[in-house]
């Protein structure tokens, strides 16, 4: 296949243009427009770096982090910041927490829709900020560990290690929600409206990592990425990836499959791209900015990093009843492009459509991470091990 | 019939307890010849009432009912300043569109940001509920 490529470049040789200064970056909005006015192959000529970039909630994310000792020693076996319950069943002072967990004693949904106000990715956020959050540990005690109880305000400089973990980010493709029952329902898509009063889409379409890589042909375990504002790196694929979904004949997928397990140091990251949420009715959630950038070494790639708003399918699936029976049934198929004109028609119903997914935030990253580039202070890696993806 | 004197706005109005068994929106068609879409309406358990209108119709009118309704004892305010939006928080997502009813939170189709047009605000409250960041407050006035 890549033999009777008419454009071929190496990773190396689009680093070397970036250290020079000469490299050709442009977004994968940009990058649609230029593969449908030149083609492909005049394309992957000109080009040699497509930025995406995405902003969105992305419930499988947290942090994994040290928060040191002061003697006497510890063994954290419960542990909390603001309150927050994090896990800590990992050695003394490591422990994780996850940006859906909900501040202890939450009232929840007992006064339905909950608010869910303050949880792990709203702990994230204010670390990432600057401020400082509470630290609250108990040990049960050893003889190695006799301190029963540690509390202390910390700062994200104050820790050691902070390190951001997502174990499934990036989704390619997503469910689109509808309700088709006669109340209203509150999911981690948002309201939803009786009756298919609106529908609900998550994904930054054209702009959205693996929408430009269907195939994970340049992304893989250890491809730099922009992660919440600072540099991350993919480190293989993520949680319910699905290597082998249906396509349409651009080789996009037609269902939720391709995940990322990502992970960057927080110390570097800025809280405009970190955001805690909370979902009414629902639970909290972080939205994550992510930018993946991708080498265009051949036409092939340069006509996948072309994928137009036009070309990516999304299904639509009623979250009022089936999708918490487990039952995923299809009701129809709408395109990103009419997902973003405001309305679509299914079942012969005009329906209002609603992104949770930032397009404005997402054009942003991908504009970063493309200044980035271009002023030499981000080089692309080499994936040095392949997601699989058929 | 739409004239260049046509006038519309949304208000908020409260009335005393002795105001409340008044037909005040039937006066203020009648005499006043203004159209109005009730919104919300809220009597409290003192009879103290509480109504959030789109008012319209010549702005003369407009100008004479209003003051109808306020030597009736009756206050007015906009609804416009009851509902504000922290641009700093807000990451324009878009979900506070899925349920303002009367569209005064919007989609830019160009720029992609959501706009709020507080003229068309009806102070629901809506949006203070559902926004993921909590860029959307409400006054705590004890009106709502």
């Amino acid at each position: 296949m890549s033999d009777n490529n008419k454009v071929t470049r190496t990773i190396d040789e689009i680093n070397s243009r970036i250290k020079a200064g000469k490299a050709v970056v442009v977004n994968a909005r940009e990058m649609a427009d230029i593969v449908r006015d030149q083609g492909k192959v005049k394309a992957a000529r000109e080009v040699d770096v497509v930025t995406t970039g995405t902003f969105s909630p992305m419930c499988s994310s947290g942090m994994i982090f040290n928060f040191g000792q002061k003697p006497p020693m510890i063994k954290g076996h419960k542990i909390y910041l603001n309150n927050v319950p994090c896990y800590g069943g990992l050695a003394a002072v490591d422990a994780y927490i996850g940006v859906t967990e909900t501040i202890e004693n939450d009232p929840l949904n007992k006064v339905y829709p909950g608010k869910f106000a303050y949880g792990g990715g709203h702990v994230i956020e204010n670390l990432v900020s600057g401020q400082s959050v509470h630290l609250y540990v108990q040990g049960y005690g050893t003889d190695c560990y006799p301190r029963k109880m540690l509390e202390k305000d910390i700062t994200l400089d104050e820790l050691k290690t902070a390190v951001l973990f997502n174990p499934r980010n990036a989704y390619q493709n997503y469910n689109c929600a509808v309700n088709l029952t006669n109340s209203i329902k509150y999911t981690y898509m948002g309201p939803l409206r009786a009756n298919m009063g609106n529908l609900n889409f998550a994904t930054a379409g054209c702009l959205s990592p693996l929408f430009n890589d269907p195939y994970l042909l340049t992304t893989g375990l250890g491809t730099r990425i922009f992660l919440g504002g600072g540099i991350g790196y993919v480190i293989g694929e993520g949680t319910q990836h699905n290597p082998d979904p249906p396509r349409n004949e651009r080789g996009i997928p037609k269902l939720p499959s391709g995940t990322l397990m990502v992970k960057g140091d927080l110390h570097g990251m800025n809280s405009r791209y970190l955001r805690g949420v909370s979902f009414a009715g629902y639970g909290c959630s972080m939205a994550v900015g992510i930018g993946i950038p991708i080498p265009v070494l051949n036409e092939e790639i340069a006509w996948y990093t072309g994928v137009d708003d036009s070309d990516i399918h999304m299904p639509v699936i009623d979250y009022g009843y089936d999708y918490g029976a487990g039952k995923a049934k299809i009701l129809a198929y709408v395109t990103h492009e009419q997902l973003l004109s405001g309305s679509v028609e299914i079942n012969e119903k005009k329906v209002t459509t609603v992104p949770l997914t930032s397009r404005y935030m997402s054009l942003e990253i991908a504009d970063l991470l493309k200044d980035w580039i271009q002023s030499g202070e981000f080089l692309l890696t080499q994936a040095q091990d392949k997601i699989e993806s058929n | 019939m739409q004239t260049a004197e046509e006038y519309s706005k949304i208000i908020s109005l409260h009335f005393a307890p002795e105001v409340v068994r008044k037909p005040m929106m039937y006066n203020l068609a009648k005499k006043f010849d203004l159209t109005f879409n009730i919104l919300k309406a809220k009597i409290s358990p003192r009879e103290e009432g509480h109504m959030i209108l789109e008012l319209s119709g010549n702005l003369e009118d407009f100008k004479k009912g209003i003051s109808y309704l306020q030597e009736h004892g009756i206050s007015i305010r906009d609804v416009a300043q009851t509902i504000t939006r922290d641009e700093r928080l807000c990451t324009h997502c878009g979900v506070c569109t899925a349920l303002c009813f009367n569209r005064a939170l919007s989609l830019d189709k160009v720029t992609r940001q959501i706009l709020f047009n507080d003229a068309r605000c009806t102070a629901c409250s809506n949006c203070t509920r559902i926004c993921p960041v909590g860029a959307m407050h409400v006054e705590s006035n004890g009106e709502s």
